[in-house]
């Protein structure tokens, strides 16, 4: 056993910088000559642009430059694309109107780009941009998502009629059909999955520079992926061809999601520092966050379920509208389709499943992957149906969730929409998570909750999803533009360290422990000597970054590899120097060593021998450094049951979460406390979601929770302490046996959330975020039925 | 602009400010002490409390010139060379922090409760406590830990 190797709880390796407040983030960062922008965003939710009027701004102190999309347009820069095609039930690609990066004529919602400003100072940028006077014909705003496309809506793009992206059906319609007809019971639920702001932490950053002596720009982003974002801007926004464009990402304050994208202010940073030859830093603020990072989820769906006679489902029917906002972001197409409607089938052996997806443009924020991204959407309408199903059959939740699991004989089990998992053990993490959750006192336990006047309600989730993104050829199949294999180059220093680079980024998920752990453990050298190298196109080979929790699954594999090689290599070079057969070599716990002798030497010593190759064997190159590239095989399918308890006060409705137990399948752990970190962040999120977290725009476009103030984030007097336990399988598809796990809980909380509150309270259904004010009119509506 | 004098982690500094130049502002762009974090405008998030004069103060609501002549602690100042404050150690020790851009405010939120509450730390008083510093990765459920944890070692048991 190595010491701090696979299955150790190593403490954090990064943790030491930001715990002394030398973290490194965007706006940490200061250079040279540095100039500040602001940007001049839209008060309206949809407007033409009758002129803009830059003379005052231009005039005031400390202003550098003005521009607008004509000067963009101009200089044949973008539009923002969207990376995903969706096929449309007319058998066109999905609609996508131009998105130009600084409005050409027509704003679409309030936070739209108008106009960057740049000064020598932040102020001044500031006030400037109170000057740029911009000349507005309001227009008619489309906001709503359940009536963006009905007749009579105000158009917001002339390529998409009817507000309407794409009509997306998919699975077996008549299929499904005759099984309904034929049902003991069909259960139907209405459900709204709310929209969400994603909230990192950080606020979006950028800092260009510009190298007018060697024509290149460094871009300093709040980036997941800097690869990813250097390629779209090179191959499609034309900013500068990839090898004359870097793209850094370093500390970065969170993601979840909202960090993927390639948004406006980044191209206009690194198309401005060229263009008046000055490094430009734009730093967002927390409304700019809200007004433009691209929010998550916004559906309304209509679920059915039709049952036999004993509750096994027999089939499942939906029809969901997602609202993508007034333009498509880098991967929105794909949220509500690809990662949504391959995720029905839950846990669960329904042998039929259509949907019907129709995505629609309003006059809001474009909406893209917040953390779980289609399958939190995905699983809160197949576990909120569960439960309905399970009361019209009069079946306990758990009960009717036991009836219907895919049997775990029946792995790899191909479901009815494209996914077919791995592995899984769903009764075993749900008996785990009843006897931790202690389900069957619970009874007593809302007694003597009652007897102090609150309710308390219980409520399960049994939630599988799709991650470690993804089979290159899988994607390509559904009309991805990019392949979704990681990248890792492993090198040894003459000295005996050992640098990794890897293609993944860590905005928070602590990927410089455990890879160092991933190396330590495979190739023996004390974790001390590793430092793990991200978020760098100048320093990493190439990677796609992190996110659809892929980056062990995926980029840790690709590490295995590339040690692999070294191991293979290092075998050739022992050989030589021990004077033995390469096949007589065996490597363990860092030491070459001849078999069945006290013949040895260590991986550093390898290493040094193979940078001062003064005997070395023939035909061997110098160097000890591998890399590897890794394109998987199958998505990676963690799974588990969440148990959610609350106690409602119905004189206020506000909801306690009491206990909230999590049994997750997540593989192979390589570093237990950071996966638990990882799931109490998860089920925070979904919490959130659930109870506290509602994105609202007022009927004239206004984003009238654009605060702190106003949008409620779950903090630490919201939520309890949270009871972890795991229920692994050893998923056969992934060579390192883990899977994802950064996700599963934002995934899994928000249905066990609701259930617990309807069950509590004895309803049908309660709408997400169920607000003291939302639960006290369902318990007095309740208490009025009942009485 | 106004010349503002204070003192920051144990050291006499000066500069010139607009009179809207925010303490936050002071801090990391005069100062270069980028350990205090932005997180929002509204004064809500938390990720910029420093120690004004012995109590927590969030930078982001307080006037550079309304420093002048006060004791200013920032994050940067708690560690010394043997090492990590005990409260910063009790976050490393309890995985208390994932992306770090809250963990500065929260570690220094964390020593003015321990001033006003003590060594001995309840689950209960340290959530409601900490509900000015908001956290999207952990889930507060570490921070909760790493709080007990860091009040404890300060209390020396």
């Amino acid at each position: 056993m190595i010491e701090n190797g696979i299955g150790a709880s190593v403490r954090r390796k990064e943790d030491q910088r930001f715990l002394i407040g030398k973290g490194n983030y965007t706006d940490d960062i200061n250079v040279a000559g540095q100039t500040h922008a602001v940007f001049v965003r839209s008060p309206h939710a949809h407007a033409e642009i009758k002129g803009i009027d830059c003379s005052d701004a231009l005039a005031a102190p400390g202003v550098v430059a003005v521009l607008t999309g004509d000067d963009l347009a101009a200089d044949g820069i973008g539009p923002l694309i969207c990376g995903v095609t969706v096929t449309s039930d007319d058998g066109e690609p999905h609609r996508a109107p131009a998105h130009p990066a600084l409005a050409q004529g027509k704003v679409n919602y309030v936070g739209d780009h108008v106009a960057i400003v740049i000064a020598e100072t932040r102020a001044q940028a500031r006030d400037a941009a109170e000057l740029v006077d911009v000349d507005y014909s309001v227009l008619p705003a489309v906001i709503d998502t359940g009536s963006a496309a009905d007749s009579g809506q105000p158009q917001i793009h002339e390529v998409a009629p009817d507000n309407v992206c794409y009509n997306w059906p998919f699975g077996d319609k008549e299929g499904v059909e005759a099984a309904f007809a034929g049902a003991h019971k069909v259960s139907k639920l209405d459900l709204v999955n709310n929209r969400m702001v994603t909230n990192p932490m950080e606020p979006r950053a950028a800092l260009g520079e510009y190298n007018q002596g060697m024509d290149e720009i460094t871009l300093h982003l709040t980036t997941q992926n800097p690869h990813v974002h250097r390629l779209v801007l090179s191959a499609f926004n034309q900013l500068a061809p990839e090898h004359k464009l870097r793209v850094v990402g370093p500390d970065v304050g969170g993601g979840f999601g909202a960090k993927i994208f390639v948004y406006a202010e980044e191209l206009v940073v690194g198309w401005a520092c060229r263009k008046i030859k000055r490094p430009v830093k734009w730093n967002g603020d927390r409304t700019e966050a809200f007004l433009a990072d691209a929010h998550g989820r916004d559906h309304v769906s209509t679920a059915e379920m039709a049952m036999d006679e004993n509750g096994k489902f027999l089939a499942m029917r939906v029809q969901t509208q997602a609202n993508l906002g007034a333009y498509l972001s880098t991967f929105s197409t794909m949220v509500p389709s690809y990662l949504y409607a391959f995720l029905l089938a839950g846990q669960y052996s329904t042998p039929l499943i259509y949907s019907e997806v129709k995505a629609v443009f309003t006059n809001t924020a474009p909406v893209d992957a917040c953390r779980g991204a289609g399958r939190p959407e995905a699983t809160y309408l197949v576990e909120r149906l569960v439960d309905i199903c399970a009361a019209d059959m009069g079946l306990d939740p758990a009960e009717i969730r036991r009836r219907n699991f895919i049997p775990v004989d029946a792995f790899p089990y191909q479901t009815p929409v494209v996914q077919c998992y791995d592995s899984g053990d769903y009764p075993a993490a749900l008996d785990k998570a009843m006897e931790l959750a202690d389900y069957s006192g619970f009874s007593a336990r809302a007694e003597e909750a009652k007897s102090r006047g609150k309710l308390r309600g219980i409520g399960l989730s049994s939630y599988v999803e799709a991650c470690g993104i993804a089979p290159s050829a899988a994607v390509g199949q559904l009309g991805a533009g990019v392949g979704l294999w990681e990248s890792a180059q492993v090198r040894f220093n003459p000295t005996g360290n050992v640098q990794v680079f890897t293609g993944t980024h860590s905005h928070g998920q602590g990927h410089e422990t455990t890879f160092a752990q991933l190396v330590c453990d495979q190739l023996g050298v004390p974790i001390e000597n590793i430092e793990v190298i991200h978020g760098d196109t100048a320093r990493t080979q190439f990677g796609m970054g992190t996110y659809g929790s892929r980056s062990l699954a995926v980029g840790g594999v690709a590490i295995a590899r590339a040690c692999d090689k070294l191991i293979a290599k290092g075998k050739k070079i022992a050989a030589h120097a021990l004077e033995a057969a390469e096949g007589d070599i065996e490597f363990v716990d860092g030491n070459f060593s001849v078999a069945g002798t006290d013949k040895a030497m260590n991986i550093a010593e390898v290493a040094f021998t193979a940078y001062v190759p003064h005997s070395y064997p023939e035909g061997v190159e110098p160097g000890f450094d591998e890399n590897a590239f890794f394109d998987p095989t199958n998505f990676s399918f963690p799974a588990g049951t969440h148990i959610c308890e609350v106690e409602v006060d119905p004189d206020t409705g506000v909801v306690e979460v009491v206990k909230y137990s999590a049994v997750d399948d997540f593989g192979r752990l390589i570093n237990p406390m950071i996966v638990e970190g990882q799931v109490h962040g998860g089920i925070a999120h979904g919490v959130g979601q659930a109870l506290l977290e509602g994105c609202s725009y007022d009927s004239e476009g206004q984003l009238v929770t654009a605060s702190y103030m106003d949008y409620a984030m779950p903090r630490a007097d919201n939520l309890p302490s949270f009871d972890i336990d795991y229920a692994p399988t050893n998923p056969p598809d992934n060579p390192l046996g883990v899977k994802g796990c950064g996700e599963a809980g934002a995934i899994g909380a928000p249905p066990a959330v609701i259930n617990a509150i309807s069950n509590a309270l004895g309803v049908r259904h309660i709408d997400m975020p169920a607000t003291p004010e939302a639960v006290w009119r369902a318990a007095q509506q309740a208490a009025a039925v009942s009485a | 602009m106004s010349t503002v004098s204070m003192t920051v982690n144990g050291k006499a500094v000066c500069g010139e400010v607009e009179s809207r130049t925010l303490l936050v502002q002071f801090l990391r762009e005069n100062l270069g002490l980028t350990g205090t974090h932005v997180g929002c405008d509204t004064s809500q998030c938390g990720a910029c409390v420093i120690h004004v004069n012995g109590k927590s103060v969030k930078s982001c609501t307080m006037l550079a010139i309304q420093a002048d002549g006060a004791d200013v602690t920032t994050i940067e100042g708690l560690a010394d060379e043997a090492g990590l404050h005990p409260m910063q150690q009790a976050f490393m020790d309890n995985h208390g922090l994932q992306c770090g851009f809250c963990t500065p405010g929260m570690v220094m939120s964390a020593l003015d409760i321990v001033n006003r509450n003590g060594n001995e730390l309840d689950e209960s008083t340290v959530r409601k406590e900490l509900e000015g510093n908001i956290c999207r990765c952990t889930g507060y459920h570490n921070i909760v830990k790493a709080v007990q944890a860091g009040a404890k070692a300060m209390g020396g048991s």
